[in-house]
């Protein structure tokens, strides 16, 4: 019989084999991954794109790069959000630092 | 190889141990293990996602000019590009004609996009919108012009799934039905983008340009970049109470655990003390509990969180992530893996877990060995 | 041979309740025989026990191990001494709940770093010894009293110690388990270990095993 030391040494290790071959595929994969950036970043260049599409319910949450002081979250940066997705996105830099004067 | 010999016959004690109290430590490792994937799936997907916004928005105009008026962006007469062009170092000035259409059919919106070398009656849409309306190359969607009146685009082409993290909710036309469709005068566009001769020259320029301009608001990529390095931060309302609901569950249990020392483990420890096991062996016990239970969870999250979020595209967040938006893009992360991040949060949980299992048992293990006796 | 000179322990020192639970006590105890302590509750074996057992220190006097004195050792020496030296049996046996009769038996060799599979075998032979072979994998709550009681002495041997020590080992026992104890240790001594044992059990004490008895009241020798 396994001593349950021995057992459980070789969950670990084999928990950690899992987990460097996870790490071995975040690896791999970049070097795929390549070729898809590129072609998205060929989009956002010819159609001079300036956001990434993730929440698409409101025009503050689907640009909020281009938002303006007067959208709904930048009334102050810790307002209650309509939008659950408001609450995952903070304010942009640049409306942070001279829109709460 | 004493050594060696010595750590695996207390670890085999620590494990009979443990299996004895096989439901609690179970519950233990259940709630360590979510605990861990909640937290890795948070930090993997921000992580991987905040990685390709800075790779993929590098490629963003270098400045975007919106004019101002009323507090809100309005149209930007095509006159300001003569006098953009004219500042030194502007090697580029372009409109961009864009905007949003709401679909009442499926209630979701859409981000138009004028683009030069569409044919007029034609469009190209975002993968996205293939999937939510049904909508393959040569079928026709019907538009509500500014009239109220109906008109009809061609799918030429529909834009490729792995671009959908930009692209996802896009329709290209051409500028003339662009127009016709928002009733938007000739000579307006929506903003402008500027390209400069030196990169360095960027802030200078900005500010020139709305010194000249003085109702417009250039904002520079650098500002775009550094909005998606501050998304889904920890100050995020839904992602703070995921966590924290997590982070207190484990408190909680780790409190437990360390507080409720039962008289029966305090007993345990006696009677180990007694029969010649010294401080520091008790303490070494202890310490392969607490690492037992929190390296497997930890491996075993943070593999799991892995999965989650590069293999099933964070379905758990689907919820949160999604909010109202009807039209939600399908993407595959690039996985990241922050080796700091990981280091962190290892830290953060298998550390002091450690230590919460091994300061109860100090005092206990300090006992004078005749107490048990006693007892 | 144990030699203890004046041994003193009070509880409680310097407070208002101070007790001497033992009061110049100069006995000593010879290798390769078996001791009783014998007296009534409350007189002051248990503590004199320990002290002999390196378990605690006196609060004056002295006591040597052949020739060594250990009542100034540091802690760590103390232990390992314990370790190497003696073999404990307690009153209520204190095995560890949910573990197996083998498991309990090899704990107090663990930390020695000693290989497992000679570890196993030894306690196997103790197994044989004692008449349970057959209850090694079984968990101690599952055993009777008086198996209980023979994994308590093979967990006692298991470090091969020169002197086992006993303390009331068969308060809970009937007369014919305590019988089959004595048995036991008499066997011990033919093997050459010195047992010590405190007891009021007249089945103990009046034993025509036992070599000596000393009898205690009230911390003292009579
Ligand atoms: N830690 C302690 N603090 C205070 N008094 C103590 C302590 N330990 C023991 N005593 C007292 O010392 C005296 C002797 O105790 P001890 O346990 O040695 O007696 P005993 O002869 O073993 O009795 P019994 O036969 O009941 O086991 C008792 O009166 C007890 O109350
Ligand atoms: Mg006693």
């Amino acid at each position: 019989m396994i001593r349950k030391s021995g057992a459980f040494i070789l969950f670990l290790a084999s928990c950690i084999v899992v987990f460097c071959f996870t790490l071995l595929h975040a690896y791999l994969l970049h070097d795929k991954s390549i070729d898809k950036i590129a072609l998205s970043k060929g989009l956002v260049r010819d159609l001079a794109l300036t956001d990434l599409c993730i929440f698409t319910e409101a025009r503050y949450t689907r640009h909020p790069s281009m938002a303006d002081l007067h959208t709904p979250f930048q009334d102050h940066p810790t307002a209650m959000e309509h939008f659950p997705s408001g609450s995952l996105l903070q304010p942009p830099a640049h409306l942070q630092s001279h829109g709460m004067d | 190889m004493e050594w060696i010999e010595k750590q695996r016959n207390v670890l085999d004690f620590t494990l009979s141990s443990i299996l004895r109290r096989k439901s609690k430590n179970i519950a233990l490792f259940v709630v360590f293990t979510a605990m861990v994937f909640l937290l890795a799936s948070v930090l993997f997907f921000t992580g991987a996602i905040k990685k390709e916004a800075s790779q993929l928005l590098r490629a963003a105009p270098e400045i975007v000019v919106q004019r101002m008026q009323a507090g809100r962006h309005t149209l930007m007469p095509l006159t300001a590009v003569d006098t953009i062009s004219a500042i030194r170092g502007v090697s580029k000035v372009e409109g961009r004609l864009w905007g949003y259409y709401f679909d009442p059919v499926v209630g979701a919106n859409y981000t138009l996009i004028a683009v030069k070398d569409a044919l007029p009656g034609t469009m190209v849409i975002g993968n996205g919108i293939s999937r939510a309306r049904g909508l393959y190359k040569d079928d026709m969607m019907t538009f509500r012009t500014y009239l109220g009146d109906n008109t009809a685009f061609m799918v030429s082409e529909i834009l490729s799934a792995e671009s959908e993290l930009v692209s996802s909710d896009l329709m290209l036309i051409s500028e003339q039905d662009f127009r016709n469709l928002f009733g938007m005068k000739e000579g307006l566009v929506t903003d402008l983008s500027v390209t400069v001769k030196n990169s360095r020259e960027l802030a200078t320029i900005a500010q020139k340009i709305a010194d000249i301009l003085p109702d417009t608001r250039p904002i520079i990529r650098d500002e775009i970049l550094r909005t998606y390095e501050g998304a889904f931060d920890w100050r995020s309302g839904i992602m703070v109470v995921l966590l924290s609901g997590s982070v207190l569950a484990f408190v909680i249990f780790a409190w437990d655990k360390g507080s409720g020392l039962s008289a029966e483990e305090r007993r345990e420890i006696g009677i180990l003390k007694a029969i010649g096991w010294e401080t520091s062996d008790v303490l070494l016990m202890k310490f392969w509990e607490g690492a037992v239970i929190s390296l497997s969870s930890f491996l075993v999250g943070i593999t799991l969180a892995y999965l989650h979020v590069f293999f099933a595209s964070s379905v758990l967040f689907g919820p949160a992530l999604k909010g109202w938006s009807v039209l939600y893009p399908h993407f595959r992360l690039t996985p990241a893996i922050d080796f700091y991040q990981v280091s962190a949060l290892f830290i953060l949980t298998v550390m002091p877990y450690i230590t919460a299992t091994i300061l109860p048992s100090w005092r206990a293990s300090t006992i004078d060995p005749d107490a048990i006796m006693r007892s | 041979m144990i030699r203890l000179k004046d041994i003193q322990k009070t509880f409680n020192f310097g407070s208002s309740n101070e007790y001497s639970a033992v009061d110049g006590v100069s006995l000593t105890v010879e290798q390769g025989k078996i001791t009783v302590f014998s007296g009534p509750s409350g007189s002051g074996k248990t503590t004199l026990l320990s002290m002999i057992g390196c378990m605690s220190r006196p609060t004056s006097g002295r006591i040597w191990l052949q020739d060594r004195e250990i009542t100034s050792l540091p802690e760590r020496f103390l232990t390992h001494i314990r370790r190497q030296t003696f073999g404990f049996i307690f009153q209520q046996f204190n095995l560890v709940k949910g573990l197996s009769a083998l498991e309990n038996v090899i704990l107090p060799a663990l930390p020695g770093g000693e290989n497992r599979k000679k570890l196993s075998e030894s306690a196997s032979k103790l197994f044989a010894i004692f008449n349970i072979t057959e209850r090694q994998d079984a968990r101690v709550e599952w055993l009777s009293g008086g198996e209980q009681q023979r994994v308590a002495i093979a967990r006692a041997m298991i470090n091969d110690p020169e002197i086992i020590i006993a303390d009331e080992p068969t308060a809970h026992l009937d007369t014919k388990l305590s019988r089959e104890f004595i048995e036991i240790f008499s066997s011990l001594r033919d093997r050459g270990k010195t047992v010590i044992i405190s007891s009021h059990d007249p089945v103990v004490c009046d034993s025509p095993i036992i070599d000596r008895v000393v009898s205690i009241r009230d911390g003292r020798l009579q």
